[in-house]
């Protein structure tokens, strides 16, 4: 993100917008602060889940401000100065049936898209093209990229002191406790199946801007799936209590185009660290190639 | 209470530490429960608000330190050890409100102390019982504090997974002995609350008084009623699992250890229902109390008396058979998620029932906003909020999202701290008079309430945009972002502390101004049967059984 901003100083008019806009997706992607919503959606799922989201708002908000106005009706009309008399009133058959009936027809409404959503979940639209198996341990993970040629390296948290070494010394774009050394690298825009399981203890793989959220028991292999709109890196956290370093095992996910994985995921069959390497020069220059062509 | 208890003169009232230690009077017993669920209140509030400093800012500070000074660790070995110490306060927190605050003070303090008195029954059917039914907590409640001072992981002391001990974290994530003395701990609790149970059914079943059907039950007697055969039916669930949580641990078993056959998924399935259950044992006796004092306040009899009391038969039927909506995330299939989200939704309605009806109990009348009407006012609306988000976490497609992240956590403190607790606080408000022939004062009482009132909203309500921006439960440092939030959250639980010392200090006062309450402080509303004896009742009250008409 310092990057964009970087740009921002001596870009200007025009240019400005396209900056801004970059800078909102490169915030995409992980927790902001004082957020009060959802991280932006980054897959068509987390849209449908904020959608979703969305929509049971507008049942539940007025639902708390029938009640609160009803509480303050009373306070005001049936306080014992205003009205000394109590009724005696302790049936009405009618009322009864309304706010019985009406729940479940609120109920009703918000239960079908429910299931939709659902339902979607796990109703991958399409065959995933690559699959990919990341398996929780105390307190990292193993990605093995299911390709010809199977291969798999660990992610664990970037510590402060690898920063420098590894290239990640912006702390915008490499957070502290989201960073990790090696990220999972996908391709945009093609469906990937996860699958996952853990070696010692129950973790959970979750990426919020993907909607997924999927346990990591030891001796079950669990199954989601993503597809990836956006270039960028993606952010999540181990979601299931884990131990000692339970804050300590982010999940970085890395989006690129189809070709640079192509050309990563050649070279990481034999040598992960040379790959990332290379795909991360060949970002921050064609970053560059962006911020020079506005 | 031993003041008052020399105005009276039955003869054969045992005196000094054998009327409380060899009690058998459901009203001593009541009053060992309610200091009990005091003293537990206190530590594990205490335990969370170190969890709050801690959180307070992004990094370590405080665990750190605190592993330093208990355990004596240094450099690494501290932050390490502070990190599992933040873990082992987790669940001892949630552990004690739960087992050690919020069921001792409603089931074996309110409800011992006047379910009797309110079905026109002299006592407990088995006394005895209900002694050793209390007499089992202190040591349970020292088994899990002494847990925390015992080796669990290498570097490690004390319980660190959760409340929810799920395997294989609790198994062979945590050998040492500090999960056995918690397992134990919760094996004694739980033989507590079942025996409490079976002396409840009892007691409402055989010895309501003469005229009193069970539709003209007070509704907390309902209230407990229920509560009682929820107890029942699920914590030998829990027993079960816990046992084979421990003959995993120490005999070889294989219940939950995947690579020999067993599956870690199973003890969730068994925790949850009991686990379900449970958070309707922790919210219905408030039900019953809450209905009480919105009908002593507002003058005006229960609206809706059966749909109230059988909408709690029907929440406590239902909550029987939504456990897995805890584990939307384990890789349940498709069909066994859309079933859990039906049925768990289906709860908000005689959930919705219960509410309206207490608007209605309301309108018409004539409200005195005397401290515990406040209490419950404010028990209704956060109540509310804390029910329409689980309304939201009901749907699995959207609890991908919320799961195991603050939003979980503020929707259950909002129904649990925010209603469970204050609906503690009403009834204490509501019968402390009673209780002990004293009147607080209502100014103390009052500022009481807004403080808290104040505090845990502040505590909670951030913590539901923390969970939207993604931040996992239980962890002990966050991602910078998270920080603006957090340091509101914590801010929260400081005020609710200085809430907790306004309590004590008004429980303190009445006893030292001792202004006499007399048999019915709140007038024409309070109809049920423990105003027509006196404040305090006496040692044994309804030799003659009342009539009811």
């Amino acid at each position: 993100m310092r990057k964009f901003l970087a740009s921002a100083e001596f870009l200007a008019g025009a240019a400005a917008s396209a900056v801004l806009f970059s800078s909102a997706a490169a915030r995409a992607d992980q927790p902001r602060e004082w957020e009060v919503t959802f991280q932006a959606p980054a897959t068509d799922m987390m849209r449908q889940i904020e959608r979703f989201g969305n929509y049971t708002m507008w049942f539940i908000v007025p639902i708390t401000v029938l009640v609160l106005v009803l509480l303050l009706v009373c306070i005001v009309k049936f306080r014992a100065s205003a009205n000394p008399v109590p009724s005696r009133t302790s049936h009405n058959t009618l009322i009864e049936v309304i706010w019985t009936v009406g729940p479940v027809i609120v109920l009703l409404l918000i239960a079908i898209p429910s299931f939709q959503l659902l339902t979607a979940q796990y109703t991958p639209p399409e065959e995933a093209k690559l699959t990919v198996k990341a398996t929780g341990n105390q307190w990292n993970w193993d990605y093995e990229y299911q390709v010809d040629k199977t291969f798999s390296f660990n992610s664990a948290v970037l510590q402060d002191a690898d920063r420098a070494k590894a290239g990640k010394e912006d702390r915008a774009l490499y957070p502290r406790l989201l960073a990790v050394d090696n990220e999972l690298v996908v391709p945009v825009n093609t469906m990937t199946r996860v699958l996952i399981t853990a070696t010692d203890v129950i973790h959970s793989f979750a990426v919020p801007s993907f909607g997924i959220k999927m346990d990591a028991v030891p001796g079950r292999t669990n199954e989601t799936w993503f597809k990836a709109e956006k270039e960028g890196l993606y952010y999540g956290q181990c979601s299931q209590l884990c131990g000692k370093d339970h804050a300590f095992m982010p999940i970085a996910v890395r989006v690129v185009s189809d070709a640079q994985f192509k050309t990563w995921l050649d070279t990481a069959k034999t040598d992960v660290p040379a790959a990332n390497k290379a795909l991360m020069a060949e970002i921050d220059g064609t970053n560059k190639v962006a911020a020079a062509g506005n | 209470m031993a003041e008052a208890a020399a105005h009276d003169h039955d003869d054969h009232r045992p005196h000094g530490w054998v009327r409380w230690v060899y009690s058998t009077n459901h009203k001593d017993i009541g009053t060992l429960y309610l200091i009990f669920a005091i003293i537990a209140g206190i530590v594990g509030g205490a335990l969370s608000v170190a969890i709050r400093m801690e959180l307070q800012e992004p990094g370590i500070q405080i665990f750190s330190g605190l592993a330093q000074m208990v355990y004596g660790m240094q450099g690494d070995a501290a932050i390490d050890g502070g990190k599992s110490m933040y873990n082992a306060f987790g669940a001892a927190h949630g552990l004690i409100m739960i087992f050690f605050m919020v069921m001792p003070a409603l089931i074996g303090g309110f409800a011992n102390w006047m379910v009797p008195i309110m079905i026109g029954a002299p006592d407990m059917a088995f006394p005895r019982m209900n002694n050793i039914s209390f007499w089992l907590l202190p040591p349970a409640f020292i088994l899990l504090l002494s847990s925390m001072f015992v080796p669990s992981a290498p570097g490690a002391f004390g319980v660190g997974g959760g409340w929810t001990i799920y395997p294989p974290l609790s198994t062979s994530g945590q050998p040492g002995p500090a999960m056995d003395l918690a397992i134990l701990a919760i094996h004694i609790a739980g033989a507590s609350s079942i025996l409490g149970a079976i002396n409840f059914i009892t007691t409402i079943f055989n010895m309501r008084a003469p005229g009193m059907t069970l539709h003209k039950m007070p509704l907390f007697a309902w209230a407990v009623l229920i509560t009682a055969f929820l107890l029942l039916l699920s914590l030998p669930v829990l027993a079960g699992a816990i046992t084979m949580l421990l003959t995993d641990r120490n005999f070889g078993t294989a219940f939950f250890v995947p690579d020999q056959g067993g599956d870690p998924i199973l003890f969730q399935h068994l925790f949850w229902f009991f686990g379900h259950p449970e958070v309707y044992i922790l919210i219905l006796p408030g039900f019953g109390i809450i209905s009480h004092i919105v009908s002593t306040f507002s003058k005006k009899p229960v609206f809706g008396y059966l749909g109230m009391a059988y909408a709690m038969v029907a929440i406590g039927a239902v909550g029987f058979i939504v456990w897995a909506h805890h584990m939307y995330t384990t890789g349940l299939s498709l069909d066994t998620q859309r079933y859990f989200v039906f049925a768990t939704m289906v709860i908000a309605v005689p959930t919705g029932v219960k509410i309206f009806s207490w608007i209605a109990t309301m309108w018409g009348g004539s409200i005195s906003f005397k401290p515990p009407m406040l209490w419950a006012l404010g028990f209704i609306f956060l109540f509310t909020i804390g029910g329409v988000t689980g309304v939201q976490l009901a749907n699995a497609g959207l609890d991908r999202s919320l799961h195991d992240t603050y939003f979980v956590i503020a929707h259950f403190h909002y129904v649990l701290s925010l209603g469970a607790v204050f609906a503690i606080f009403a009834g204490w408000y509501y019968w402390f008079p009673k209780m002990t022939g004293y009147m607080y004062s209502p100014v103390i009482a009052n500022t009481h309430f807004w403080v808290t009132f104040v505090g845990v909203n502040l505590i909670f309500f951030p913590q539901h945009f923390l969970g939207l921006a993604g931040m996992p439960r239980r962890t002990v440092d966050y991602p910078d972002a998270f920080a603006g939030w957090n340091m509101v959250s914590s801010y929260g639980s400081y005020i609710a502390a200085v809430g907790v010392a306004i309590f004590l200090y008004g429980v303190f006062e009445a006893f030292q101004k001792k202004r006499v309450a007399g048999a019915n402080p709140w007038g024409e509303g309070a109809t049920t049967l423990e105003w027509q004896l006196p404040s305090p009742p006496p040692f044994h009250q309804w030799e003659q059984l009342p009539k009811i008409k």
